[in-house]
């Protein structure tokens, strides 16, 4: 670690773990109660721990990325971050209200939630995955903005890197777009435009340039290749994203009551949604195949490479299964949605979360050449186990999915099964599902077990070339 | 009796401009590339359609956008090489390329409005949603070759460029030619092709 300053990321990762694990947790809830429907009735119903999963999801992300961005943002620039003080402020309002607002979804019902916090003013409540009071989205928002201040004041005072600009870009972006959460029409067409424009132009815009900013940072950091090089590459990865992901929106659009053409526009950009992905795989398989030093920490190369990968077939492949609109026509919200979704957000954003961390906290805990071999193998035990499950929770929810659709939406009307009997007759995929699922809760259990490993990796003859802290 | 080398030539030939352009140009070819199989899948399926469309467009400023799209080029490809040479007269090549290809902007946006003012747009039917979407996004595509033929015109202004280094003119001139290369395939296929 270059910068003293740096080390206010260690909270903002450690509060991102915590929500990880109860984020798994009210999985496990989920899935207990596709199959054992009254499990925990009327203590936590369905609908209420879905919430918790998906809004905690979405928290600690944002948790991890601005722990990354912290951790990365003064390193790039070369300099102390513009305000330490303020970063451990806003960590401390944004891990108040962000648990309070779990508290709130869990302890008191939403209809009571949306009086409590004064709905009725500005209502926003209501849309999935922007279900926080409207007085959270507003914490959200001035967090952000302080956070991109003082990002913005200490990149603006260093040395600008690419890396930097994508990342703040990106995370401009994600201020900007969030706002579209505030706005909710009561024409039902136009609302689910605003919505998307939250919910896709994040995960299939913006995110995906700080997702390939934090993955090109950990790539000069663990391969030594040469910065111009990594630059190269992030800049057609993120026009690729932007390229397909800003008109791929119109997958979104295929249903909901726009103009037919939304079904031709939607289809064709979209399907190539994949490619930006699939230069990541490229990208980081060729930077550490040119690699000019061989660094100790192999469990962040492993993460490293494991992201490029799992987001390319979870968001890559899986999506592309259900983009064309002729596909769409059947598969539209069944499990083959769920499935998508889950390997998409563990391949793609979990995963490089997961990435810093694995680079950055060693470093943060006076580990500048990683943990010891015994915690990077108990990590990479972490690894495969969540990983491995989460391919097979994929892959039970596909089978569903498939299924769902052979019985439900294929068949002619008078012929189709119901929605709960085709849910009876799929119910041994999700057993399976749940199976996969404690098996991810056990590598999750083990990923945390690799922190109380002590010791650390040194700075052997395997290094070639430069030194570590170079780049 | 003539000496026959069969010595492998030492190839010192390299691929023009940057191979991220390369990889950039394919993307946005692939783009194209699946429109065009969607509007040649969408014209079998509904040809009535499509020629009622077709009898709406303006053929000649589609031919007039061609040549100028063209003579463009051509004033850049020179560029190119007179760059390359290390010869005069790079810069009014460009500005040349620039205003040239301005006669092609004008006149789509012309037609543009003309049509808009027939009451024409995306949502009329299937062939006017692939004639506006297709011809826009290609429209953005020439805006951004405009402002990148802006950028090397002004760093040859500059002396930024003296032939040493083609990376950056080369990488240029070679997203303009895919800007080309579209609209080469666009015409015929919306304005001509029966």
């Amino acid at each position: 670690m270059k910068y003293e300053s740096q080390r206010v990321a260690m909270p903002y990762f450690i509060f991102a773990l915590v929500l990880f694990a109860g984020q798994i947790v009210f999985g496990l809830v989920l899935g207990m109660q596709y199959v054992v429907g009254d499990f925990l009735f009327p203590e936590i119903p369905f609908n209420v721990a879905r919430m918790v999963h998906t809004n905690l999801l979405i928290v600690w992300l944002l948790f991890g990325f601005m722990g990354a961005t912290y951790y990365l943002v003064p390193e790039e620039a070369q300099t102390e971050l513009y305000s330490p003080l303020l970063a451990w402020i806003l960590f401390w309002v944004f891990a108040v209200a962000g648990t309070l607002t779990i508290l709130g979804y869990l302890f008191v019902d939403y209809a009571t939630l949306a009086d409590i916090t004064m709905n009725k003013l500005l209502p926003t409540m209501g849309r999935e995955f922007l279900e926080q009071p409207t007085v959270t989205k507003i914490g959200i928002a001035l967090v952000v903005v302080g956070f991109l201040f003082n990002i913005m004041m200490t990149a603006l005072k260093g040395r600008k890197t690419v890396v930097n600009i994508v990342l703040i870009t990106g995370l401009i972006g994600l201020a900007v777009l969030w706002l579209f959460s505030f706005y909710n029409p009561s024409n039902l067409t136009t609302d689910k435009y605003f919505w998307w424009f939250v919910v896709h132009l994040w995960v299939e815009g913006v995110w995906e340039l700080i997702m390939a900013a934090i993955l090109a940072y950990v790539l000069i950091k663990l391969t030594g290749v040469d910065r111009e090089v990594i630059e190269k590459w992030l800049y057609v990865i993120i026009a690729m994203a932007l390229i397909t992901g800003i008109i791929g929106t119109g997958h979104h659009f295929f249903w909901i009551g726009p103009p037919e053409y939304w079904l031709w526009l939607g289809s064709v950009f979209s399907a190539l949604e994949p490619l930006p992905f699939f230069m990541m795989v490229l990208f980081a398989f060729t930077m550490i195949n040119r690699r000019k030093r061989n660094h100790p920490n192999k469990a962040a190369i492993l993460w490293a490479m494991g992201t490029a990968v799992m987001a390319f077939l979870g968001a890559g492949v899986w999506g592309f299964l259900h983009t064309l609109a002729p596909i769409n026509y059947y598969t539209h919200g069944t499990q083959l949605t769920a499935a998508h979704g889950h390997m998409a957000f563990y391949g793609a954003y979990v995963m490089i979360v997961l990435t810093i961390i694995s680079y950055a906290v060693p470093i943060m805990r006076g580990r500048p050449y990683g943990n010891s071999n015994t915690a990077q193998v108990v990590e990479m035990w972490g690894f495969w186990l969540m990983t491995i499950s989460m391919v097979f929770i994929t892959l039970f929810l596909t089978g569903a999915g498939i299924l769902q659709i052979w019985l439900q939406r294929i068949p002619d009307s008078g012929e189709a099964l119901s929605f709960m009997a085709t849910q009876d007759n799929i119910a041994l995929f999700y057993w399976a599902r749940m199976i996969a699922g404690c098996f991810f809760m056990a590598g999750l259990v083990v990923y945390f077990g690799s922190f109380f490993i002590k010791g650390q990796a040194s700075f052997d003859e395997e290094v070639r070339g430069a030194t570590i802290q170079d780049a | 009796m003539t000496h026959l080398n069969l010595a492998p030539e030492t190839d010192t030939r390299q691929l023009p401009g940057d191979i991220a352009v390369w990889i950039f140009i394919f993307a946005e070819l692939a783009v194209f590339g699946i429109m065009f199989i969607g509007f040649a899948v969408a014209r079998s399926l509904d040809p009535a359609t499509f020629h009622a469309g077709r009898e709406a467009l303006h053929p000649i400023i589609g031919l007039i956008n061609t040549a100028a799209l063209i003579t463009a080029s051509y004033f850049v490809a020179t560029a190119v090489h007179q760059l390359r040479q290390k010869l005069p007269g790079v810069q009014w090549r460009l500005w040349l390329a620039i205003a040239v290809s301005c006669i092609y902007t004008v006149g789509k946006m012309y037609e543009y409005v003309n049509l808009y003012s027939q009451g024409y747009n995306l949502g009329t039917d299937t062939f006017f949603m692939f004639y506006f979407f297709l011809t826009f996004f290609h429209f953005m595509h020439v805006i951004l070759g405009q402002v990148i033929l802006v950028v090397l015109a002004v760093k040859v202004g500059n002396g930024d460029y003296d032939g040493s280094d083609m990376n950056g003119m080369e990488s240029g001139a070679c997203y303009w030619h895919m800007v080309d290369l579209v609209w080469l395939v666009l015409f015929p296929m919306i304005y001509v092709l029966a």
